[in-house]
Formats: structure tokens, C-alpha cells, sequence
């Protein structure tokens, strides 16, 4: 590992570190992180758009126009129809022109539409009910290789799915009052639902470890390279830049205790 | 003040502290924990290993590196899946922060290659990984889903050059290679809504065998598309990568993460129980003083 590369991970654990302090409070160190992230996201973003967007699919394609023809003599002149219509987009910046961009806002919303709903109807709507009503499979109804409850495609499974989606739905009518045996069917539905976000919160749970685990990976990487003699870099400042680090941190925490004590013996 | 009244008031910061300190001594310590693998991640695995040399496999690497923490492992073990058993692989990057750190997990994985190495007692030579001949990176494009729509029709469509600037034509794995027809299966490995897209205007609209690798807050929210059929396999978050890395014989950061996890939902049960137990006794306290006054 060169100088540079490890200069780069030491500032990522900066910027971890900067990160992971806002637990204990908001600080600066913090706010530095939270912007440089939406910056480097938002340039970055351009950058990428521009090259894999702007130029393939508009500029590469008029390329053999002149400009002072406004590319008309390219030829794939028709290309300047969605730049306009991306221009026309522009036009909400105005007070008095503003309402330009309802055209190629209406063009896109129109075209997205279209696609959108016949595919999301075929296959996040219909698939779904289908498979919700399947044939209940009698012969496997404890589960498929032999008892097994946990087995999503048994028969068993298949009932509780009908079920649950059914009682879920009902929970959501309003026209009826949940009274009676509507209402009892409108409880296994809320049931469902909270089965369902707990298995959602523990998935959710397990994620958001797996990100602090990462993290401490790269800490521990990090604090592995700065202290491997083997490596041909060893001598180039390794330690120096690690303990450069490791005082931001203290300095930062004793500023931290030092405001802490200043602020108890002024309260007593 | 009761114990139960201070566990009600408990500053939240020692509770992120003990689990920092816990995360870190668990990572620290080396030892294993038993993965078990499940039928969803199975048949993912199984799906590639039985694939036969020279076939091609896309794999969608659609996620930012806010995402990276869940879903790098996966990329990492099912594409050293693929090329150890001589797959090719178009990989696509329709996420828009991510196509730079996709090509770099793709050449870290190329330089895992050239070593000699042994799975579930096979032993598999190592080579070096060639642009263009075992795999194709084509990169980003806006609007996924009229990407994901184009690339049904031909690839050349919304790419006509690879993530490099060959154009696909000249790509030696895209001879004979137009659309979805001419691949074994589709992996999206996506942080969210690209997931959408691919079932709906993807398998939905050309009907290709379709997994999904997902991050662990996506996870429950497609299993139904399991039990329908739309899809053959999910990985979810950075369990799923652990059980394909168990699958695959190939231990890498998941399985390494594995042991954190376990450590870590210890200590948040018992946050959770504790509690719990002082809401309830907190409450039946202040039911009895109520009814003494």
C-alpha cells in the first residue's frame, strides 16, 4: 500500500469517526461529514449524468451538425426535440414563464404512465393474487419434505397467506364499522400487519448493524496497515499520520470533558 | 429513585456506547459462529453452480455505497462464483452514485482470481480475468427503467458502448449476445426501488429467472414475490451474503460480520426486555399509587 492510499483511508476513518460522533452530540466534526457527503454525492451525480447521459445520448448524436445551423443539418436532427423539451424544464425558474414547463413535464409524466401501469398492474397486482389464491396443496399441508411449519410453500402456508392478506385488507374498510365479526377479522388483520413490520424491524435492525459492522472493518484495516512492518511502505508516515489521528480524537474528547466539568461546577 | 425508574431515564448514549464496545470486542476476537443456510439463498447458489462453463450471467450491481456495507459482500461472492465455475458476466450499474465503486469491486474480484484456491474440496486454478472476454461492465445510464425496457429489445440500445468506451460490438462476449434471451439468469443486487423495476418491466416483461440480493431493510417486503414465482431466490442484507459465503466455501466479510450481529442482537434483546420490564412495572407502580390516593 502506497503513502497516498493509506493518507485516503485515514481521512475515511475520519470521516467515520466524524459521523459516529453525533450519538453523543452535534459538533462540528459531524456537520463537516454530513456536508462533505452531500456534496461529493451531488457533484459526483453531475459528473456521471453528464457523461453517460448528456453526451452519448445528445451531444455525440448531433456531433456531426454545426452549431450555427442549430444542428439542424445533423443527421439525426430530431434529437433537438428532447433537448428543447429539457431546456423548456429550465423555464420553472421564472415567474412569468414557469408554466412552459408543464409541456415536457406533461410529456414525461404522460410516457412514464403509460408504461408504468400496465407492467406494475400485470405483475405487482395480478401475480400477487394469483399466487394468493393458489389451489391449497392438500397432500403437503404440514410441509413439502416432510413436517416442517417454517416451509413457505406448504399447504398450511398457503392458508395462513389467504388468510392474513384477506383479514389485512378488511382492516383497511372503513365503509363498515369494526364491530361484531367484522371487527374480529379487522383484528387477525392488524395482527398480520404487526407480525409483518416485526419482521421488517428485525431485518431492519440486522441492516443497520451490518453498516457500524463495516465500518469497524475498515477502522480495523486501517488500523492493521499502519502497523504492518512487512509492508514496502512501512517507513513513508504511516504512524505519523495514525497518531495524528488518534489525537484529533483525544483532543476532541478532553475538549468535550473539560465543557462537561466547566458546565457541572457552574450548575452547582 | 427505584432501579426500574432509572432504567426508565437511562441515558440513551450508554446504550450506543455498550454496543459500540460490544461490535468492536466481538470483530476484535477471532472465533466462528455456525451459519445456516435457507432455501432462498440455496437456490441462487445452486442455480449458478449448475450452470455449465461459457454461459452468461448479468448481474446488476444496483446501489450506492451508502449500500456497500450489505451488499459488497454479495457482489464479492457471487461474481468469484461465477468465475470460478468460467461464467461470463455483463454487469450493469444503474444506480447513479454507483458505477465507479461497481468497477472497482469488479477489479478487486479480477485480482482474488489469480490465485489458486479450494472450494468444498475442489480446487480451482487460478487465471487472470479479461475485459471484454469474461465479463462486460456497462455502466450507467439514467431512468433504470426504460433501461431495464431497452435491454430486452438489444443491449447496444441504451448502451452502445461498454462503462469504458468499447463499443459493445468490438466486446468479443456480446458477439451473438442482443438481450435477456442470451443470459442464464439475472442477479440485481440493489439498495431499492431498481428492485421494482426489474420485477415489474424486467422478469415481468421478458420472463428471465430473476434473484434478488437485498439490503436487510428490503428484505421482508419481497418474499411474497418469492412465493409467486417471479423470482427463484433472495439474499437478504448481510446474512444472505453469509450463507452464500458459507454456501461457496469462500469466508469473506460477511460471515466475518456474522459474529457482530450475534453479539450485537444479544445486546439489544436484552435493552428491549429490560425495558420492557421496567415500562410494566414502572406502570403497575403508578396504578397502585393511584388507587392508594
Amino acid at each position: 500500500m502506497d503513502f497516498y492510499t493509506f493518507l485516503w483511508m485515514t481521512f475515511a476513518v475520519f470521516v467515520t469517526l466524524a459521523t459516529f460522533s453525533f450519538l453523543y452530540k452535534d459538533n462540528p466534526f459531524y456537520k463537516f461529514a454530513e456536508h462533505l457527503v452531500v456534496g461529493v454525492s451531488a457533484g459526483y451525480f453531475v459528473i456521471i449524468l453528464w457523461h453517460n447521459a448528456l453526451v452519448p445520448n445528445l451531444f455525440q448524436k448531433l456531433a456531426d451538425g454545426d452549431w450555427y445551423f442549430i444542428w439542424l443539418n445533423s443527421s439525426q436532427p430530431w434529437y433537438i426535440i428532447p433537448a428543447i423539451l429539457g431546456v423548456l424544464m429550465w423555464t420553472r425558474f421564472s415567474k412569468d414563464y414557469g408554466w412552459v414547463s408543464r409541456w415536457p413535464m406533461a410529456l414525461y409524466i404522460g410516457i412514464s404512465t403509460g408504461i408504468a401501469i400496465p407492467l406494475e398492474m400485470a405483475n405487482r397486482v395480478n401475480k400477487q393474487l394469483y399466487a394468493m389464491m393458489a389451489d391449497i396443496d392438500w397432500s403437503h399441508f404440514f410441509g413439502t419434505n416432510g413436517f416442517d411449519l417454517l416451509d413457505v410453500n406448504s399447504g398450511l402456508s398457503q392458508v395462513i397467506i389467504f388468510v392474513g392478506a384477506a383479514a389485512a385488507l378488511i382492516y383497511f374498510f372503513f365503509s363498515k364499522e369494526h364491530t361484531g365479526l367484522f371487527g374480529k377479522i379487522a383484528t387477525v388483520g392488524i395482527w398480520t400487519l404487526m407480525i409483518g413490520f416485526g419482521a421488517s424491524f428485525g431485518f431492519t435492525v440486522m441492516a443497520r448493524i451490518s453498516l457500524f459492522i463495516n465500518r469497524v472493518q475498515d477502522v480495523g484495516d486501517w488500523s492493521e496497515a499502519a502497523w504492518d512492518s512487512t509492508n514496502s511502505n512501512y517507513g513513508a508516515g504511516f504512524q505519523i499520520v495514525f497518531w495524528l489521528m488518534v489525537a484529533i480524537v483525544i483532543g476532541y474528547i478532553i475538549n468535550e470533558l473539560r465543557q462537561f466539568t466547566k458546565t457541572r461546577s457552574r450548575a452547582s | 429513585m427505584g432501579i426500574f425508574d432509572k432504567l426508565m431515564k437511562l441515558d440513551r448514549r450508554w446504550v450506543f456506547l455498550l454496543l459500540a464496545v460490544v461490535c468492536v470486542w466481538s470483530y476484535v476476537v477471532p472465533f466462528d459462529i455456525p451459519i445456516r443456510t435457507e432455501p432462498e439463498s440455496e437456490a441462487i447458489y445452486s442455480f449458478i453452480d449448475s450452470l455449465p462453463p461459457g454461459d452468461i450471467v448479468f448481474i446488476a450491481i444496483d446501489y450506492d455505497p451508502n449500500n456497500l456495507a450489505e451488499l459488497h459482500p454479495m457482489t464479492y461472492a457471487v461474481v468469484e462464483h461465477c468465475w470460478r465455475k468460467e461464467l461470463k458476466v455483463i454487469f450493469t450499474a444503474l444506480s447513479q452514485n454507483g458505477p465507479g465503486m461497481a468497477d472497482q469491486a469488479i477489479r478487486d474480484i479480477s485480482d482474488s482470481l489469480l490465485v489458486d484456491k479450494v472450494y468444498n474440496g475442489v480446487e480451482f486454478k487460478g487465471r487472470e480475468i479479461i475485459r471484454g472476454k469474461d465479463y462486460c461492465f456497462l455502466g450507467y445510464k439514467p431512468y433504470y427503467a426504460l433501461i431495464i425496457l431497452g435491454m430486452g429489445q438489444d443491449f447496444r440500445l441504451p448502451f452502445p458502448t461498454d462503462y469504458y468506451g468499447t463499443p459493445l460490438d468490438s466486446v468479443e462476449m456480446m458477439k451473438g449476445v442482443i438481450n435477456y434471451d442470451q443470459v442464464a439468469c439475472v442477479i440485481d443486487l440493489s439498495g431499492g426501488s431498481i428492485t421494482d423495476a426489474w420485477i415489474s418491466y424486467g422478469q415481468g416483461r421478458f420472463n428471465f429467472p430473476l434473484a434478488l440480493g437485498l439490503t436487510g431493510v428490503m428484505t421482508a417486503q419481497y418474499y411474497p414475490y418469492l412465493g409467486s414465482g417471479q423470482i427463484f431466490g433472495i439474499m437478504g442484507g448481510l446474512l444472505g451474503a453469509a450463507q452464500y459465503e458459507e454456501m461457496a466455501d469462500n469466508p469473506g466479510r460477511a460471515k466475518e460480520g456474522m459474529r457482530v450481529q450475534l453479539f450485537a442482537h444479544l445486546v439489544i434483546i436484552f435493552f428491549i426486555v429490560v425495558g420492557n420490564i421496567g415500562y410494566f412495572v414502572t406502570r403497575y407502580r403508578q396504578k397502585k399509587q393511584k388507587e392508594v390516593s
